[in-house]
């Protein structure tokens, strides 16, 4: 360190990074302090008493939305996402290193549908399944099959909400892999070859162990990347909504705290799985320093 | 084991990296493949392991040639440059690694790599990881994960590299040290002429894909083959009189003054540095060389004797049995 005076340099960046700062967690923490609104009190400041009377209104339940179900199913498609996002991303990133003919057509095709705006990704994915329904009730009618007849849409959250929540986790976690695989030596897999391991036994006992604080990064970004969706979701997602979307569909009808209680749960379940995952890499941490 | 090459090419594309080259080295040998960076050497070394696929002809190692074999199945083990030890496997675990693949119980793969870690002094920090290590000693571990297959035969891919100086040359004797007790082929990839002269048996020149020179470190020295291994050995003056095939003399055979001979021819002294043991003189004298001033190493009494300063014009000679004729 130089004990020179700071000069102005130093002020306006660090006002910069303040306003930065503020701008960033404001908004939740405002949500946060309002949560605590008195039973009395508004949508607005000023806090009307200091309560927990809204958390517990939301713990009864908000009217007619069952909000739990949504956040149990928001939960669930959170893991499956996280899960084919980590395996199907890792895998991604093992093939590209082996270069092959189109692999960069390829890759441009599975990062370009970031840019394809999420609703239109969205309304496709919805008038696909369209057609598939359409397809299934003409085979119905066709065979005169039953089972086929009951199959009311095969839209639902693990068909279509699945497919719109990979069509954004997967180009990101590729992005990463690459990332990751630049950085990462050949030579360990060669090393392990030379003394013996076979081509499985080198994935599992060298590359997973020495990839895995990258693994668990992508993990929990393909997690809330999922948790938090809402476009691509919107016409996706069939019958019953995940809890970004049940959030929205509040934001018009209710008019108490309620939904910044709301708002402050979801928030501490994002904190919680964060924590948790760093949690994981330093346990891995002292595993391997065991 | 002996290792044979026989017509060993390796082909990127158009370029040949690796072109036909033939070579014997005997069973518990030390060999130094030696070269320039994109020599081909490291190509070599690659290919004897099954690193790197060969585009045609042989290694022949002991009684068969190995073809395709995978790494493992060929009786030899590879020291990578950089180590590649595994970061997140203790030095033990890291030793034990192969035995692991192998299935060999826990137990027993302990205290074969803690046997291994003894031989390279290492037992006492058997429990460290990777990172927790100095270069040297995560060398020395490197060496022992490689040692506790069995090899006979051991690759090692510029191995002292990245050490610094001082590590080098103590890593360099306790290389040698090991290689003698365990009666093993080394064959150790340098651009180090140093390194090549103090450590082999067989040193091999290599250039452009090519084996310019393969003998005794001695016999490089003494007669070098082309120009080419004479500069890349170093301590020697490549002379072009004119009409004459060029020769090589040795820089501590070149002779100033009185000694320089009936055949002296006069040159300017551009430089004089003081060794220690030696000064190198650098001399300029027209129609004797092309490729920069030449080098002269006298004894420091001799020099002290007959002192000579910059910008002297001086006669220069050479002893007349130093003179090796080169091929090109």
């Amino acid at each position: 360190m130089s004990d020179r005076p700071r000069g102005p340099a130093f002020y306006v960046l660090a006002a910069f990074f303040a306003g930065f700062v503020v701008f960033l967690y404001g908004p939740t923490l405002t949500i946060l302090v309002l949560s605590f609104q008195g039973p009395q009190g508004g949508l607005t400041f000023p806090l009307n008493g200091v309560s927990t009377h809204w958390f517990s209104k939301l713990w009864a339940g908000v009217g007619v939305v069952d909000i739990w179900a949504a956040l149990w199913r928001s939960l669930k498609l959170g893991l499956v996402v996280m899960v084919l996002t980590v395996v199907l991303a890792f895998f991604a990133g093992l093939a590209f290193r082996k270069h092959f003919r189109g692999e960069g057509a390829l890759f441009t095709t599975a990062v370009a549908s970031l840019i394809v705006p999420s609703i239109v990704v969205s309304l496709g994915i919805g008038l696909e399944f369209r057609l598939l329904d359409d397809a299934m009730k003409a085979a119905a009618a066709a065979t005169g099959w039953g089972w086929l007849q009951d199959h009311g849409t095969l839209m639902g959250l693990y068909s279509s909400a699945l497919g719109a929540h990979l069509t954004w986790t997967l180009p990101f976690g590729l992005l990463i892999m690459f990332a990751v695989f630049n950085r990462f030596s050949p030579a360990y897999e060669e090393a392990a070859r030379d003394l013996g391991a076979t081509g499985g036994q080198t994935l599992r006992h060298v590359v997973v162990p020495i990839l895995a604080p990258s693994l668990v990064g992508v993990a929990l970004f393909g997690f809330t990347l999922s948790f938090d969706e809402l476009a691509r979701t919107s016409q996706a997602i069939g019958g019953r909504n995940t809890l970004p979307l049940e959030l929205q569909g509040l934001t018009t009808t209710v008019t108490t705290p309620e939904i910044y209680a709301l708002g402050t749960l979801t928030t501490a379940m994002s904190l919680a799985v964060i924590g948790l995952a760093l949690a994981t890499g330093l346990w891995l941490e002292k595993r391997k320093a065991r | 084991m002996d290792v044979e090459l026989i017509r060993l090419t390796k082909r990127y594309g158009g370029t040949a990296a690796v072109d036909g080259i033939d070579l014997k080295i005997r069973s518990g040998d030390y060999c130094c493949l030696l070269g320039p960076s994109g020599c081909g050497k490291t190509t070599t070394l690659r290919m004897i392991g099954g690193h790197e696929t060969v585009t045609s002809g042989d290694v022949v190692i002991g009684p068969r040639a190995v073809g395709d074999a995978a790494p493992s199945e060929r009786g030899t083990a590879m020291m990578f440059q950089s180590y590649a030890l595994f970061p997140h496997l203790n030095c033990r675990d890291n030793v034990a690694f192969s035995l692991k693949m192998r299935g060999i119980g826990k137990a027993e793969r302990r205290t074969k790599a803690m046997a291994m870690l003894d031989l390279v002094q290492m037992s006492h920090l058997a429990e460290r990881l990777p990172a927790q290590l100095s270069g040297g000693q995560q060398q020395r571990v490197a060496l022992a994960r490689a040692l506790v297959t069995g090899p006979k035969v051991l690759l090692l891919d510029e191995p002292l590299s990245a050490l610094d100086p001082f590590l080098r040359v103590r890593m360099r004797t306790e290389l040698k040290r090991i290689q003698k007790e365990l009666g093993l082929t080394f064959i150790h990839v340098t651009h180090s002429q140093e390194e090549a002269m103090a450590l082999s048996d067989l040193a091999v020149v290599m250039n452009g894909g090519r084996i310019e020179q393969a003998g005794t470190p001695r016999d490089v020295f003494e007669r070098p083959a082309s120009a080419f291994v004479a500069k890349f050995i170093g301590g020697h003056n490549i002379i072009a009189l004119p009409g004459e095939a060029p020769i090589a003399v040795r820089a501590d055979r070149m002779r100033l003054g009185a000694q320089a001979g009936a055949a002296a021819r006069p040159a300017r002294i551009v430089s004089v540095e003081y060794q220690g043991s030696t000064v190198h003189v650098g001399l300029e004298a027209d129609g004797m060389s092309e490729a920069g001033p030449l080098t002269a190493i006298l004894d420091d009494d001799a020099f002290a004797a007959n002192p000579v300063a910059l910008g002297e014009t001086v006669p220069l000679g050479w002893d007349a049995e130093a003179a090796h004729r080169l091929s090109a």
